[in-house]
């Protein structure tokens, strides 16, 4: 843990100690179970994510952090200290909710107001805080506007100024982009990394976009089934993950199922059931004859229309389809064994015509730290 | 040719806004001129029973006569006769406060049915609108027989011994507030039910987000988003109670009239049509006028918000 612990501060440079801790934390709603015995520390100055398939749980772990739910086992600390009977209004976090739930008779101004109107601010604070606040966000010029007046981005940047306002120990963002276009929300994303950057406040943030995940956060936890599968930065949640379910979930990947046949100091030996023999870098722990996988991803693959003259991983096929897609182009190529490798390939020439083409012969190659074996 | 098309459906277009407006002047300002003619008359025992009656083989001569013989006299006993004015005035407190009474008793039940479970909901409204089942004549009989001497409310009170004796309550107020109260529940109760129903619960999640506790959450947040259901459940309820005439006719005493009373016993009772007009459109002209200003003013709000 301890070590965890200064990965974070190395990477915000925040002091770190864990500033939300789920402690062994069971949800159930009737039958399901939603959260399902999970730890997980989250340490001050975080972008945190949360990411998994909708019904994993991520938004249920929200909804527990802001006290809209009690677990059914375990306990939330906030700080240090246990928060689950402190109702939702005591506690010092802010959300901002998927459908933003600006409150439709209130002008923007007032919106941003409400939280520091319930603390019982002097008026003068609150004006000066409110329109502080309006200025990050850029949206003076609508205070006086009421939300149903406003366009989607602006609502959002509404929903995320009232939250932030309040200056909350943990910013919760549920699903904050779903509702934005594909440009709007590259855009906000960055301006959401900035903003936390400049506030130095932690934030977790629940998305089912692995892209926007690996942008945002500097540390992801995979959830499936109200479990955590893995928790790591992006780089490592990328380049190692630790089973089938993150390789598949973050990213594209091959998988290729196959047998051990030997391990050492030096790498392990598989025989693959794709038909082709591959070697890794990795030590494994497995005797051999286990079933494991090796996840392959598109990009670390080589193509060529000729047989390799060096390279340890080598399979021979033939291109079934070609997708380009401007900056790079996809291709599906069919091993002997009837096995579908994706392969990617970066177009660094402006030359229209692809060299390689539907149908042709090709050989593909990988070096032995390109994959990544995984037992489960 | 398209053009042509388009003016064709644009002509069909304009003759569909023209059936509600024909409908309005058919069904509703040709009536109420009728009644304004007839409040403007003078009573005669006659078929029928006012002057001028209008004769079109008169010529312009006859309608001459017949404008000439119009009067406000009617109007001016309005004014004059203290009967009518507290009679006004008895219709517009009634109502005033029946309607208070309703909202205060139909939000809270209109509220926990927009909470309740949705398999709930439906089986909830209907239990609302179930008395519309039965005649509505028939209800409120049934409750001058709860309210009478021996009547089911006395023998429950007696039996719990909260009274010594048998109170009166037929031919009171009291009275005719239930009555009305239990008549109009369902009014107040849907346009509320409907506002509220469609209510974000996320809103209610925010505001305890921002701080705010459940109590004051109900002032900031639920009172005022449900402000067009209880404009609607308002003007439902106390239009048609200023005019009411069955509940206080069965229900209430007969020291002072509501103003459907008056009207009733002036148009049945002394047979007196043109007075009776003129209390019908000095009913209308005081529930219409207020309505207009209030729409006026919100259509202005809506514009500046814009």
């Amino acid at each position: 843990m301890a070590s965890e612990a200064q990965q974070a501060q190395a990477r915000t440079g925040a002091p770190a100690w864990p500033l939300v801790r789920f402690d062994t934390v069971t949800k159930r709603f009737g039958q399901t179970v939603a959260v399902d015995a999970l730890s997980l520390d989250i340490f001050a100055g975080e972008f945190f994510a949360l990411l998994g398939p909708s019904g994993c749980g991520k938004s249920t772990l929200l909804r527990l952090l802001a006290g809209f739910e009690t677990p059914s086992e375990g306990r939330v600390l906030l700080d240090g200290a246990a928060i689950d009977a402190v109702p939702p209004h005591r506690r010092p976090v802010n959300m901002m909710f998927q459908n933003y739930a600006l409150f439709p008779h209130l002008t923007v101004a007032k919106n941003v107001a409400f939280g520091l109107r319930q603390e019982g601010r002097p008026r003068a604070e609150i004006a000066q805080r409110v329109a502080a606040m309006l200025a990050l966000v850029k949206l003076e010029p609508f205070a006086r506007r009421k939300p149903d007046e406003l366009s989607g981005g602006q609502r959002q940047r509404v929903a995320l100024a009232r939250s932030l306002v309040k200056r909350p120990q943990v910013l919760l963002l549920d699903e904050p982009l779903a509702a934005l276009d594909k440009q709007l929300r590259h855009e906000t994303q960055f301006e959401l990394m900035d903003l936390q950057a400049r506030l130095a406040t932690t934030f977790v943030i629940v998305t089912h976009d692995q892209e926007e995940a690996m942008t945002v956060a500097d540390r992801i936890a995979v959830m499936d089934r109200g479990r955590i599968v893995q928790v790591g930065t992006p780089a490592e949640v990328y380049e190692q993950p630790n089973s089938r379910y993150v390789a598949s979930f973050v990213g594209d990947v091959n998988l290729i199922e196959g047998r051990l046949i030997m391990t050492g100091p030096g790498g392990s030996h598989i025989d693959s059931a794709a038909g082709v023999k591959l070697a890794t870098a990795q030590r494994l722990d497995g005797a051999p004859g286990a079933v494991v996988w090796v996840a392959l991803r598109p990009e670390k693959l080589r193509i060529a229309t000729e047989p390799p003259s060096s390279a340890e991983n080598c399979a021979a096929g033939r291109v079934v389809d070609v997708a380009y897609l401007g900056n790079v182009s996809l291709y599906k190529v069919r091993l002997e064994s009837g096995f579908i490798m994706k392969v990617q390939v970066p177009n660094l020439t402006r030359s229209v015509d692809r060299s390689i083409g539907t149908d042709e012969r090709v050989w593909l190659s990988w070096t032995p730290d390109a994959g990544v074996v995984l037992t489960g | 040719m398209a053009q042509a098309a388009r003016k064709r459906a644009g002509r069909a277009g304009g003759l569909l806004v023209l059936v509600p407006y024909a409908w309005l002047v058919l069904f509703f300002l040709v009536p109420f001129l009728i009644v304004l003619k007839i409040s403007l008359s003078a009573s005669a025992i006659a078929q029928p029973p006012y002057t001028p009656v209008f004769d079109p083989a008169g010529g312009l001569a006859g309608l001459k006569d017949f404008l000439g013989a119009l009067s406000p006299d009617n109007y001016a006993d309005l004014v004059t006769d203290r009967l009518y004015v507290a009679s006004y005035l008895r219709s517009l407190a009634i109502a005033a406060l029946s309607t208070l009474m309703l909202l205060l008793l139909a939000y809270p039940v209109a509220y926990g049915m927009a909470r309740a479970p949705r398999r709930w909901q439906g089986l909830l409204l209907v239990v609302v609108i179930l008395p519309f089942w039965t005649s509505f004549l028939i209800r409120v009989y049934a409750w001058v027989n709860i309210l009478q001497h021996d009547g089911l409310l006395n023998q429950v009170l007696l039996a719990l011994r909260i009274v010594d004796a048998p109170v009166t309550w037929l031919a009171t107020d009291t009275a005719i507030y239930i009555g009305i109260v239990y008549s109009y529940f369902p009014f107040m109760v849907l346009p509320l039910y409907a506002a509220l129903e469609k209510m974000d619960e996320s809103l209610l999640e925010a505001a305890a987000d921002l701080g705010c506790p459940r109590w004051r959450t109900f002032w900031l947040i639920t009172l005022p988003l449900s402000r067009p259901g209880i404009v609607a459940g308002v003007l439902l309820c106390f239009i048609p109670i200023v005019g009411e005439f069955v509940v206080p006719d069965l229900l209430g005493g007969s020291s002072t009239q509501m103003i459907g009373q008056t009207l009733w016993t002036q148009f049945f009772a002394n047979r007196d049509w043109p007075a009776a007009s003129s209390v019908a459109v000095v009913l209308l002209v005081l529930l219409v006028v207020p309505i207009v200003i209030y729409q006026h003013r919100q259509a202005r709000e809506l514009e500046v918000s814009r």
